[in-house]
């Protein structure tokens, strides 16, 4: 089972919830962080890293002396990722979504295949919890293909052993956050009951409804703001599924990296609650999605 | 002209909010809202939209069943894994697609349409602090540095029209695409972060983002009493690498009950923070290099809803 905890808006708290989540989880859980450009699950379950490797897109590199000009590689490309400038043949490797068009449309051979670092892969565990996580390189533009190498090495990992999946998504409701949820099971919502909090719920209702898998929300700092968020959830048949109060000693714990069921009772109830409601959910939702 | 750009790499620390306080204080100004894929400065704005314009960006890519012999060579040469066995032909699945044209290219049958995306909407705008050029991406598209490109060109074209000397923006979190293309080129990055380990963390990989464009940083530790450890590591950080540390504001309920007016913390309060502000936006102003005299903060015109509020309850 793969469980995605994703939000429009960022910073609602899907580190917390993930974290939190994955040590109250009763199976064998693999916590992956797929929030790639700025990860910060490590942060809290603090893991000892058994593994790590870097990863890369292929993207070609130019042969001039082979090329005939014939503008092939150039009119195929979507991305402005090649470009000739009279009888230069430019490759800017950086625009390159590693399509292969271009290597597979050279009639001369001209284009040959060369690699851009995306950034690294590191895995491990922490205590009971196994661990997966992504770190782009600073200056890459794109977070998918690194995604998906992240993925493919989750797929390693599951070989040896069977485990749940819980899935840290990056913020947001466009291509990288769908791309973090289009293989769980179960979509958790993390939001907040504030404007910006019910706008980016919304948005991101609208954009995973389509997946069709069961989503609750997890509401934090309850409390705080207003209450229109529960009114949005009732008319839209959202389940909320739990309430993390308001609570400025849950945030200077968050502040001090631990993770806030661990010395809280009362926390540790909510999220065995949560992990609950997200089992159930796979069978009272309808439809049932299998891994 | 002058573009300043407010960011963080880490979702909610506040960029929205001191970007609202900061366009209340400032007169003469073009403001865009950078982050496309879950935009909030409207909600505190209320802009009224002049110009609403749809957004088109790359293909999609759709396989048309009566003219697919099923040979299935978009299949094999699909690096994206995007096309999906089906009845009677494949399916192309649209989140998996990258509108790289390749399964066209390559069909021998031309079964496959590529037909121009609609992406998103975007608008110019006007509101009470200036006028605005913002959008929408419509959800699960890619997040286009080709909108928020569009958009900061909208904003100087605004400027122009309007005769103004700055654009002030706010940005997307993260580090990716969209950061890039709002950042490529701004005379100023004010980056918000927190005392907290995830802070700490995406401040240092958005500066060296930064620092890799080679565009100057100033920084603003929101909620600064969270952690005076963490505070502290993050101000030798910005000693380290010359950062001028502009405001460390307190972790204050004004932001959000302004939130919740639709307001500024500006236009809502007269507290401490927004003292703060004050001062660290003049601060910024000189560091981007503007003329304070042509930016004059507003002068606070008495009472804020906050000391109304205030006021009732001291009531007796």
């Amino acid at each position: 089972m793969m469980v995605a905890v994703a939000s429009g808006k960022g910073g609602t708290g899907k580190t917390t919830v993930s974290a939190s989540l994955a040590t109250v989880w009763k199976q064998p859980v693999i916590a992956m962080d797929l929030d790639v450009e700025e990860p910060n699950l490590h942060l809290f379950l603090k893991p000892e890293i058994l593994g790590q490797e870097k990863a890369y897109i292929q993207v070609p590199v130019a042969d001039e002396s082979k090329c005939n000009f014939c503008r092939a590689c150039v009119e195929l490309c979507q991305f402005k990722a090649i470009t000739l400038l009279g009888t230069t043949l430019l490759v800017f490797k950086d625009m390159c979504h590693g399509c292969g068009g271009c290597l597979a449309v050279c009639p001369t051979q001209a284009l040959s295949s060369d690699r851009r670092e995306l950034g690294e892969i590191l895995w491990g565990r922490s205590e009971a919890i196994g661990f997966l996580m992504g770190r782009s390189r600073v200056g890459e533009a794109m977070s998918p293909p690194l995604m998906r190498e992240v993925k493919k090495r989750l797929s390693v990992l599951m070989q040896d052993t069977a485990a749940d999946v819980i899935v840290d998504a990056p913020p947001g409701v466009s291509c990288p956050a769908v791309n973090a949820v289009m293989d769980a099971d179960v979509i958790v919502l993390v939001t907040e009951p504030t404007p910006f909090g019910l706008y980016d719920l919304q948005l991101a209702h609208e954009a995973f409804t389509s997946l069709g898998k069961p989503m609750g929300v997890v509401i934090n700092r309850a409390g705080l703001g207003e209450n229109k968020i529960y009114d949005f959830c009732r008319s839209s048949g959202l389940p909320i599924w739990c309430e993390i109060p308001y609570d400025r000693q849950i945030a200077a714990a968050y502040a001090d990296g631990r993770i806030v069921t661990t010395r809280n009772p009362e926390l540790n109830a909510i999220f065995i609650g949560l992990a609950a409601e997200i089992r159930q959910s796979r069978f009272s939702d309808g439809k049932v999605c299998h891994a | 002209m002058r573009e300043i750009l407010i960011i963080s790499g880490k979702g909610g620390t506040g960029k929205t909010s001191v970007t609202a306080a900061f366009a209340h204080l400032a007169t003469g100004l073009v403001i865009c809202d950078l982050d496309v894929d879950a935009p909030d400065l409207h909600l505190l704005l209320q802009p009224r939209h002049q110009q609403i314009h749809d957004f088109y960006a790359g293909y999609d890519a759709q396989i048309e069943p009566q003219k697919c012999d099923g040979c299935n060579t978009c299949a094999l040469m699909c690096r994206f894994d995007a096309v999906e066995p089906g009845v009677p032909s494949p399916r192309i699945n649209p989140l998996k697609c990258e509108g790289c044209k390749v399964c066209v290219e390559f069909c021998p049958v031309d079964a496959i349409r590529f037909t121009p995306k609609h992406c998103g909407t975007w608008y110019i705008s006007h509101t009470r602090m200036g006028p605005m050029a913002h959008a929408q991406l419509f959800p699960a598209q890619e997040n286009s540095g080709r909108l928020v490109a569009l958009l900061r060109q909208q904003a100087k074209n605004l400027a122009q029209e309007h005769g103004v000397q700055l654009i002030l923006s706010d940005g997307p979190p993260g580090i990716g695409c969209p950061v890039i293309s709002s950042l490529s080129g701004v005379h100023l990055a004010v980056v918000v972060t927190e005392p907290t380990p995830s802070g700490l963390h995406d401040m240092a990989r958005v500066t060296d983002l930064c620092d890799y464009f080679q565009v100057p940083v100033a920084v603003i530790v929101n909620k600064c009493d969270l952690n005076p450890e963490i505070a502290e590591q993050i101000e030798t950080q910005c000693l380290q690498k010359g950062y001028m540390v502009v405001a460390r504001l307190p972790h204050d309920p004004a932001f959000v009950h302004a939130m919740v007016r639709g307001q500024a913390i500006t236009e809502f309060s007269s507290g401490d923070t927004v003292r703060q502000i004050k001062i660290a936006w003049e601060s910024i102003l000189a560091l981007a290099k503007l003329p304070n005299s042509s930016y004059n903060i507003r002068v606070s015109d008495g009472e804020t809803p906050e000391s109304q509020i205030a006021n009732e309850c001291h009531k007796p």
